[in-house]
């Protein structure tokens, strides 16, 4: 929120007052106050392998994110680079795979992949788009851009967040919102239907879309309900599924009906126990087969794994300059790949300096954050990564920027990141302004995942207040 | 729509149902034996034994072994885990098929549901600390669950499109509505005379009253009858009133229209139509000495198998596909 020299940015300058004004009890009876709402919606999350959290709330923060609309336009501009890039990328490492013949992208890094899928080799997509919904994280670590942290083209979640703190807040500080002009982003749904819609097999009827969920058991089911209920498509279990003649139907109190498109928040494993690991029971038997057939889509595509990589995500830069011709606008953040013996022997000289993350991690697991180790959790991951280090990428550890948070002892700092959403579809990227901004809850912390106690800000995008960028003095921050 | 959605939609509505009559039948058999002593018939022990069958929870309740007082049958009925159809389960049910179906129920129905779920725990914690039987926190808590079912159909009436979705609710509120009121008279048929026979001392009285209330009719049996209280009347608007929103008749009624409804829309007429439509038909032309010619239990019983039997053909027809 602020410059180092203490100024606000000009984007906060109105919070700040707000912040510094409103009497502390205000602000600590409207943080109770949302805490409420999202428990009566029943936006609850569980975590895996804990007993006591049957339901659990990801906890919102009442003190928004701003970001101007003019380092808006120039993130969304990246963003729908990269996508775009991402989607020529799998198109061609599942057919020609010009970019290894080219020498550019190592060929075993391809073929070691676990997520690359061999039943996709060849395989037609309908428009070549594979990945329809990508969740881009990025962070800000320098005064003014934006670099990605990771892609997440797979099952991103997180955008019924995005979605719900955006009603809370509007609920909860109607003030706010009448002295900003924060741009809506109430037509995610919209525009997300229209992706779908417009990536049907079949242009002979009204296309009939479906959204595939594990059940209510799964920690990410709010937002599989939410999604289907605010599309208005039938919400999916793989039981309610049958595959016949090729062709994927619903069971319906009217007999079987046709389904055109899934969009499926089922992993590629799961998702068929014909065609992969046969004992799901989450999954449609035969869905491969209807897909082969042409006569299903599914978004987000099968195999799209591979380009959630940490690996690949090394070569992003090149990736993008391969199929676009065109020099990034989104930096990555600095990464070294310990497949390489120069950088890991960088690596493992610098441990504790570094983040150092699992190239087919998720979820904030299996990651090193060296500063905040001790001696022998660092010498118990040199070990790990000197027996594979293929698996392993590194990074600096960031100086996120932070936004300030409210907490019942006041009103401090915590780092967050932001993801947007990128839908793609048959005519074009559609991105909503904005994303989910995640933020670290303790102290120092750099890790936001909701599965390890992060929580999320509503994220505004308004208007430039100077265009010229003056920046405005105020009272700095402090804990009381 | 999807078969399991459909099937979810109306046992939740049944559930419900189910939970609000539960709370009925507590209170109204507390106020039975609350009376003095000389009030009642002799064997008043059994007033907790008769609000055991017409919960149908006489049999599991006879499993746990314990005896059969009010602070035993109460709590069966109400917090018990064991009893799958207690007050307690009803609502956990009811709203772990509404999480199932979110994308079927408005928002209105679903906080509903869910603010009753986290009120329900909130009871649950009081009653699980509690030293004694403690009777005004559980006239609290019997509030709150027929508000809760009053606040669910309302929503449901309320805030549903038309359309399958809300005609599968109906069907549940209506199926289980009938049973309800089927097993009800028939817990208490031993008291419900014929018009032949003189109507006994105020003894009996107090039992058609507390009939009449469970079901919220008391006041109304006077604006239909405009008589005191006889037995064969009360029968007589439990069974063939439709005026009664929960007489047997009025129930099939609305059965009748949301199958019909539904086959509409569908485009189709099935068995479930016409089983509907032959019970409603039976109803229409009985008449109250007919039925007790034939003997009142009998009719009940009958009905209650042919209310089971359209609801498994329901099932077979549309929600287990």
């Amino acid at each position: 929120m602020t410059f180092v020299d203490g100024s606000v940015r000009v984007a906060y300058e109105r919070i700040a007052k707000w912040l510094a004004d409103a009497p502390k009890d205000m602000l600590a009876s409207r943080q109770r106050h949302a805490e409420l709402m999202f428990r009566r919606i029943g936006i609850t999350f569980n975590v895996y392998g804990d007993k006591d959290a049957s339901e659990r709330l990801i906890p919102f923060d009442i003190i928004p994110r701003i970001i101007q609309r003019s380092e808006w336009a120039r993130l969304e501009a990246g963003l729908v680079q990269r996508v775009n890039a991402i989607n020529k990328f799998l198109a061609d490492i599942y057919h020609g795979q010009e970019i290894v013949k080219a020498g550019i992208l190592p060929a075993d890094i391809v073929e070691s992949n676990p997520y690359f899928n061999k039943h996709m080799v060849g395989q037609k997509v309908p428009h070549d788009v594979y990945v329809h919904i990508a969740g881009i994280d990025v962070v800000r670590i320098d005064e003014d851009d934006f670099y990605v942290l990771e892609d997440n083209v797979r099952t991103p979640s997180g955008v019924s967040y995005m979605l719900e703190n955006r009603e809370v807040m509007m609920r909860l500080a109607p003030d706010l919102f009448a002295s900003h002009r924060v741009a809506p982003v109430e037509n995610y749904p919209d525009a997300l239907l229209a992706a779908l819609r417009s990536v049907t097999p079949t242009d002979k009827h009204e296309p009939a879309i479906a959204l595939l969920t594990p059940g209510p058991f799964n920690s990410a089911y709010y937002e599989h309900s939410f999604l289907a209920d605010k599309l208005g498509v039938e919400l999916v279990e793989g039981r309610d599924l049958i595959v016949e003649d090729d062709t994927v139907f619903m069971r319906t109190t009217e007999g079987p009906r046709r389904v055109d498109v899934l969009y499926r928040r089922i992993d590629d494993d799961f998702i068929d126990p014909e065609a992969f690991n046969p004992i799901s029971m989450l999954g449609v038997p035969g869905l491969m087969r209807a897909y082969k057939a042409g006569n299903i889509t599914i978004a987000n595509a099968v195999g799209t794994g591979i380009a959630d990589d940490k690996a690949i995500y090394t070569y992003m830069p090149e990736i993008i300059e391969f199929y676009l011709g065109e020099k990034p606008l989104l930096k990555n953040v600095p990464t070294w790949r310990c497949r390489e013996p120069d950088s890991l022997k960088y690596v493992l000289d610098n441990l504790g300096d570094l983040v150092v993350k699992e190239v087919n991690g998720s979820g904030g697991y299996g990651m090193l954050v060296g500063p905040h180790a001790s001696a022998a959790q660092i010498a118990e991951f040199a070990i790990k990564l000197r027996e594979d280090p293929g698996n392993f990428i590194a990074q600096p550890t960031l100086s996120l920027s932070t936004c300030p948070t409210f907490f019942e002892t006041g009103i401090g700092p915590r780092h967050v990141d932001l993801r947007p959403f990128v839908l793609s579809g048959a005519d074009g990227v559609r991105i909503v302004p904005g994303g989910l901004t995640r933020v670290a809850l303790k102290e120092g912390s750099l890790v936001v995942n909701s599965s390890q106690g992060g929580g999320t800000k509503d994220t505004w995008i308004v208007d430039d207040n100077n265009s010229n960028g003056t920046r405005l003095q105020s009272q700095s921050q402090t804990q009381s | 729509m999807l078969a399991r959605t459909a099937d979810n939609l109306y046992w939740l509505s049944r559930y419900m149902e189910r939970a609000d009559f539960l709370a009925r039948i507590v209170q109204a058999t507390q106020r039975l034996t609350s009376l003095p002593i000389d009030y009642t018939q002799p064997g008043q022990g059994t007033e907790w034994e008769s609000a055991l069958e017409a919960s149908g929870a006489a049999e599991g309740f006879l499993e746990t072994g314990a005896p059969v007082d009010e602070e035993h049958v109460v709590d069966y009925l109400t917090f018990s885990v064991e009893n799958p159809a207690s007050i307690r389960n009803c609502i956990e049910y009811a709203r772990s098929n509404a999480r199932s179906v979110r994308t079927a129920l408005t928002s209105e129905m679903w906080e509903a549901i869910n603010s009753a779920w986290f009120e329900l725990k909130r009871f649950e914690q009081i009653n699980l600390g509690r030293g004694q039987f403690d009777r005004e926190e559980l006239t609290r808590f019997l509030d709150f669950v027929k508000k809760t079912s009053l606040d669910f159909d309302g929503c449901a009436y309320r805030t549903m499109l038309r359309n399958d979705a809300y005609w599968f609710t109906r069907l549940g509120v209506y199926l289980e509505r009938a049973d309800n009121t089927a097993r009800l008279l028939d817990v208490k048929y031993h008291v419900l005379l014929p018009e032949s026979e003189a109507v006994g001392g105020s003894l009996d009285y107090f039992q058609w009253t507390a009939i009449l209330r469970a079901v919220s009719a008391h006041t109304a049996y006077h604006w239909v009858y405009r008589q005191s209280i006889k037995p064969w009347l009360v029968a007589d608007l439990l069974i063939l009133k439709m005026e009664m929103p929960r007489s047997l008749i009025a129930c099939y009624d609305n059965i009748v229209y949301f199958l019909d409804a539904i086959g509409r829309a569908y485009g189709v007429q099935g068995a479930s139509q016409r089983h509907a439509r032959a019970v409603m038909e039976r109803l229409q032309a009985a008449s109250t000495s007919e039925i007790f010619q034939s003997g009142l239990h009998e009719f009940i019983t009958t009905f209650v198998e042919d209310n089971s039997r359209l609801s498994e053909t329901i099932s077979t027809q549309y929600l287990v596909i």
